[in-house]
């Protein structure tokens, strides 16, 4: 509405919409001039960093994280043996407030079952990376920490720390439920102390972590960062 | 009053070429639409995925992908002496590790010439078929839970969890036991065990009864299950299908039966089979196969002897050559034809040891064929129905 | 006792030369590579072996051969036959049997992966079927060395020690028995 006193406003609006009209006309998406199929898999976004509430704002979101630990329901090896009698009746994980959920949208704890082969690094990274902060990392087994029993194996990676950050390795094979419960434990008292900074971690060594994982991944065919 | 037309949905289904049986589509066309049911999901048995096209809710075409869980097993086992093999050689069927060290033991004895005791004998069978109990308890719960009944996992899978309290006292291990090994079993029962035992036992019995009530006379899972993933009987040797996916349709095989191993030629038991060949139908026979194995259970803790030695004493294990040869063995597990095909040459190393899957035929080939026309949502169940487990496929 | 069998299993070591508790119904025998199909469809059609339980190879470098092994059951007999037929390394290629069993398909693609072995026209068999991304030698071949390959791609963690036994064991435990057996 042009109005006399409003004058002044009014061509303000008018230079900014001729801004906004500029800007749009250099600024071009990165994906530009790719072909149908690859501007699909194009991101250029880079993640970046959350920093933590202060004090007691922090403490209180942390007791309430460690209280609702939502896992993601993926069996990545032979550690889903021993998930199925922690999801039922005998040691039941829901009274932890652990729930199992289907996408890595809704969970919180990626629990890595054992060994990962190259195949399923690569799908481990990309739910890792479209579960939403903060997130944890729970490695399961010997084979998480040193390659385990395929330590000389072709096809299955030795350490998962160089590929995602671990906050709690749980060693045997298989560990028991109680043990997995232990460390469930452990990793809420981590929480709690505000030590679990995995996914700042993550960012912030982000292409030390990228170049290991292209290092082992040769099929690369999505976007770097899959958020 | 005007006609409506009679829509059919399938009027858009492409057509099918009749040479391979496989749909003749154009992903270009924008009526399909492909789904990944893939290696994150809660509908998947172990870590494989299906790539699904779909034509509304219905799938055209299924194609499996496996290779999530391959950790070269046969290659370790070659860099290996016999005895380190036998560790590794559990974890390969994840869900059922002693029939891999059932036939790893017994193809090396006979490839050695070694003789194993009676009473190892008994305790190899009691060990299998407890390991076929806790297998089907397990698969019932995933079974029901495919469907969208999940208290019944809930029950089956903690009386599972006893067997392998059971499993823990008598080899220190809940889930990979190592307990055979070549030359006998790693010790004798514990005291009491029997009594254990057939506690265990009685309460699974109750249970069975429970689950059988509340799966297979229930509306919800008849009308999902009956007709899904039908296997006829002339597929059956065509797909090279074995165990209860064969039996659902009526044909009497069974290897323990066929080719008795170990002391199955001494207990008395009937080939359990279905004619369907449906999902409901392959439930049946592993109901009945769960309380045959409770039944064998307490044959064999009655006829067992109970003295004599339990292990042969092997020459210096990490000195063994064992001679040249090549042998196939066989066991029937809880999917199928399990067998173990392993060629020595007079060194201290295998040659070669191939595992020979039940699910590398059911999960790939008959799982590509059965899937198609069947809805998204039943994918999961007619998967479990077939009951692959996909370790053993890429071993 | 025990050397006594290992005697007597050395001199029948030709195809069945195993002793102990060997059920009866295992036979191997040994097929020219151009008669192995003509071979495996007469047992399929004629003699009821109908089944096929697995198919699979296995190499041997020294003689410079790949020995493969079809295994059918027959289920009124009950016997199972090990067909074996040896082809040489180089060039390794079978032709194929996907059309007597059409889940041969999926084994000739494992084959081909694993080994490098060729099965012209059947349905698939260059899709990749385990491995992802592998560029290298095909890793069942004796000459891949799994070993190197997991230390040089996999960033092994430092401080693993190994204390192999047998080398112990031969030096203070049994030095007369070592070498010998």
């Amino acid at each position: 509405m042009k109005e006399s006193n409003m004058d002044g406003l009014q061509s303000t609006a008018t230079e900014t919409e001729q801004q906004l009209e500029d800007m749009a006309k250099e600024m071009r998406l990165a994906n530009d001039g790719l072909s149908e199929q690859d501007k699909g898999y194009f991101c250029d976004v880079r993640p970046h960093r959350v920093e933590p509430y202060k004090g007691i704002m922090e403490s209180f979101a942390n007791w309430a994280r460690s209280q609702s630990l939502w896992i993601l329901g993926f069996g990545t090896g032979c550690g889903a043996i021993e998930l199925r009698p922690l999801m039922t009746s005998r040691f039941d994980m829901y009274r932890y407030g652990i729930q199992a959920r289907p996408t890595p949208r809704q969970s919180c704890v990626f629990i890595i079952g054992g060994y990962a082969s190259v195949k399923t690094l690569k799908r481990i990274v990309r739910s890792y990376e479209q579960m939403q902060g903060p997130k944890f990392v729970l490695g399961l087994g010997s084979c998480t920490v040193n390659g385990g029993m395929y330590w000389d194996s072709y096809n299955t990676i030795n350490r998962i720390d160089q590929y995602i950050p671990v906050d709690v390795y749980i060693a045997g094979c298989m560990p028991r439920p109680e043990a997995l419960l232990g460390g469930f434990i452990k990793l809420k008292q981590m929480i709690r102390e505000g030590k679990c900074e995995g996914m700042n971690k993550y960012i912030d060594d982000f292409d030390w972590y990228k170049a290991n994982q292209k290092q082992i991944i040769h099929d690369w065919n999505m976007p770097d960062y899959n958020w | 009053m005007v006609e409506m037309a009679k829509y059919d949905p399938r009027d858009k289904f492409p057509p099918v070429d009749a040479g391979s049986g496989k749909s003749v589509y154009n992903l270009h066309s924008g009526k399909y639409m492909k789904v990944w049911q893939g290696p994150q999901h809660p509908g998947i048995t172990g870590n494989m995925s299906l790539e699904l096209t779909v034509c509304g809710d219905e799938i055209i075409d299924c194609k499996t992908h496996v290779g999530y869980l391959h950790r070269g097993f046969e290659k370790l086992m070659e860099r290996r002496r016999y005895i380190q093999c036998f560790p590794l050689v559990c974890r390969i069927c994840v869900p059922e590790p002693d029939f891999n060290e059932y036939l790893f033991a017994e193809g090396v004895e006979e490839l050695a010439g070694i003789e194993v005791p009676e009473k190892a004998r008994w305790y190899r069978a009691l060990t299998l078929e407890m390991a076929r109990l806790a297998s089907f308890m397990m698969w019932i719960g995933g079974q029901a839970a495919a469907f969208g009944m999940g208290t019944i996992g809930q029950w089956t899978v903690t009386m599972r969890d006893y067997v392998l309290d059971l499993f823990e006292e008598l080899s220190g291990g809940r889930i990979y036991h190592m307990y055979i090994i070549p030359g006998g079993v790693r010790a004798d029962l514990p005291i009491g065990f029997a009594l254990r035992v057939e506690q265990t036992l009685e309460q699974i019995g109750k249970v069975l009864d429970d689950v059988e009530l509340a799966l297979m006379h229930n509306a919800v899972f008849k009308k999902r299950a009956l007709g899904l993933g039908v296997i006829t009987p002339s597929m059956v040797d065509e797909y090279g299908i074995t165990g209860p996916n064969a039996r659902g349709s009526g044909i009497r095989r069974d290897i323990r039966k066929d080719n008795p191993y170990l002391v199955y030629d001494q207990l008395e038991f009937s080939i359990v089979t279905e004619t369907g060949g449906d999902a409901y139908a392959r439930t049946w026979v592993r109901l009945r196969e769960t309380r045959q194995s409770i039944d064998l259970i307490r044959q064999m803790l009655e006829k067992m002897p109970t003295s004599g030695p339990f292990f042969q004493k092997l020459p210096n294990v990490l000195h063994w050559k064992i001679p040249a040869g090549q042998t196939y063995r066989k066991a029937e597990c809880t999917r199928g034809e399990y067998g173990f095909f392993m060629v020595s040459d007079g060194t201290e190393l295998p040659r070669r040891i191939y595992v020979r899957g039940p699910s590398y035929t059911h999960a790939v080939t008959l799982m590509e064929k059965l899937a198609v026309n069947v809805n998204i949502a039943d994918t999961a169940g007619l998967m479990v129905s077939l009951h692959t487990y996909p370790p053993e496929i890429e071993r | 006792m025990a050397t006594e069998r290992q005697e007597r299993t050395m001199q029948e070591v030709n195809d069945s030369g195993l002793v102990g508790d060997r059920p009866a119904g295992l036979k191997f025998v040994h097929v020219e590579a151009d008669q192995a199909v003509a071979y495996i469809t007469r047992l399929r059609d004629v003699q009821g072996y109908t089944h096929l339980v697995f198919f699979t190879a296995i190499d041997y470098i020294e003689d410079s051969l790949f020995r493969l092994t079809y295994m059918v059951h027959n289920y009124d007999s009950r016997q199972d036959m090990g067909v074996q037929v040896d082809i040489p390394r180089q060039g390794a290629s079978m032709e194929s049997i996907h059309h007597l069993w059409p889940h041969a398909a999926t084994y000739q693609r494992e084959l081909k992966e694993m080994f490098g072995i060729d099965f012209p026209g059947s349905p698939g068999v260059d899709d990749s079927f385990i491995l992802e991304g592998w560029t290298g030698i095909s890793p069942m071949r004796r000459e891949f060395d799994t070993r190197q390959y997991s230390e040089q791609t996999y960033f092994p963690r430092p401080g693993r020690v190994t204390h192999d036994t047998a080398a112990y064991m031969k030096e203070n435990l049994y030095p007369s028995e070592a070498e010998t057996w």
